[in-house]
């Protein structure tokens, strides 16, 4: 959290200066972003690969989680424990998404029918 | 008995507790959610060819990135207003987590809109084949009005799916695409027009009224309608309970339980803190279900 920074602000006007500003440059950071995941949406990236289009939106949707995940919810600054939480989340959270996608060649039985 | 380690930090942990459970509840819900996000995996992927809607068709765009600005807004005004009572200024505190309030209350009146739209908006399938999809207007025991605003096959103009049909839109400028899907059973066929007369050949335009001794089969774009709209409203409806949620107990903290910050400031924060990290979540996710289901 923002107090528990180096050399934490003495009170709310060196706060405002110090820390509102970081936290105004992730809010336009994530406005911005929003934008460009629109525009991208638009445009056809699938000659570059297939799938082009799925992993540059998912790749920005991850960018500004990151950035609401450090700065908005502190993580950047946090204690171990939280860490420790995180992490076993993260790897099953991307354990459970890797195994659906890697095992995706077989298809629900009844979606068979139409291919 | 006291209820210990609500303010002061736990020495092992150096957090206090509400802390810790915040964090592991969180856990938990990354793991809920991550089950619906995989279930939406395997739906697309085995949707069958051409079924899956178009990138941005199926939903309105403009509503959803505009609930994302709206859930950013909240998400810095939540973290400014626990700032706000770091310092002790609980006036600006009130002010921040008011417009926090207003835009939980914002977002959920555009999801309301849009399930509304999704909720009006119907199929039909008449005796003579022909395939229909519209506003709903007027029904009764008779007969059926659907308001249609154009449309076209954008298999005929290129676009990179050749089977989903563009054919109705709410409001200026919206066009969805009609999931061939609730079709395929009836028809066999993923080759049909939609809103055009069989007899004139001409695609209908403004309101059309069906006679309920024509229609074979009805059905709008609820849950029941496609997998697509299954898992949309299964994600998103999770999602706004979640907002519901969280406007609630920030409400309740700001208001009937702001008397705390005279007797007990340093939990009435600790309280703040917490229902501040829960809100980001809900920010978090919305993140990647805005591009999920209306953009990708």
């Amino acid at each position: 959290m923002a107090s528990d920074h180096s050399n934490p602000p003495k009170n709310l006007k060196e706060f405002l200066f110090k820390y509102e500003r970081n936290y105004m440059v992730v809010f336009g950071t994530l406005l911005v972003f929003t934008i460009i995941t629109v525009a991208i949406a638009k445009v056809d990236l699938e000659h570059w690969f297939h799938g082009a289009n799925m992993t540059v939106g998912l790749i920005i949707a991850t960018f500004k989680a990151s950035l609401v995940m450090l700065f908005f919810m502190h993580l950047i600054s946090e204690k171990q424990l939280i860490y420790l939480v995180m992490g076993f989340t993260f790897f099953f959270f991307v354990g459970l998404m890797g195994l659906t996608v890697w095992a995706s060649n077989d298809f629900p039985k009844l979606t068979s029918f139409f291919h | 008995m006291e209820i210990p380690f609500t303010t002061k930090p736990r020495p092992d942990t150096g957090l206090y507790n509400a802390k810790i459970g915040i964090w592991l509840f969180l856990a938990s819900e990354v793991m809920l959610f991550g089950a619906l996000f995989s279930a939406y995996i395997m739906l697309r992927i085995g949707a069958p060819e051409g079924t899956w809607p178009l990138p941005g068709k199926m939903l309105m765009t403009f509503p959803g990135a505009f609930n994302t600005a709206v859930l950013i807004i909240s998400s810095v005004t939540v973290v400014l207003a626990w700032a706000s009572l770091k310092f002790g200024n609980f006036a600006q505190y009130k002010k921040f987590q008011a417009v926090t309030i207003a835009c939980a209350g914002i977002f959920m009146c555009v999801k309301a809109y849009e399930y509304h739209d999704k909720f009006t908006h119907y199929s039909i399938v008449k005796k003579d084949g022909s395939l229909w999809d519209g506003h709903l207007v007027e029904k009764n025991d008779e007969f059926v009005i659907l308001e249609i605003h154009g449309g076209h096959d954008e298999a005929h103009e290129g676009g990179h799916d050749a089977h989903p049909h563009e054919a109705d839109g709410h409001g200026a400028g919206h066009q969805a695409v009609v999931q061939p899907a609730a079709y395929l059973t009836i028809k066999g066929s993923k080759d049909a027009v939609v809103n055009v007369d069989p007899k004139t050949g001409e695609h209908a335009h403004g309101e059309v009224r069906f006679e309920q001794s024509e229609i074979l089969k009805m059905v709008n774009y609820g849950p029941w309608h496609s997998s697509y709209l299954a898992i949309y409203f299964t994600l998103t409806g999770l999602h706004a309970l979640h907002v519901c949620g969280g406007a609630l107990v920030i409400f309740m903290i700001w208001g009937p339980l702001s008397k705390m910050w005279e007797t007990d400031r340093e939990r009435y924060i600790n309280r703040v803190e917490v229902s501040g990290l829960f809100w980001h979540f809900v920010d978090l996710v919305w993140i990647f279900l805005f591009p999920l289901l209306y953009l990708l």
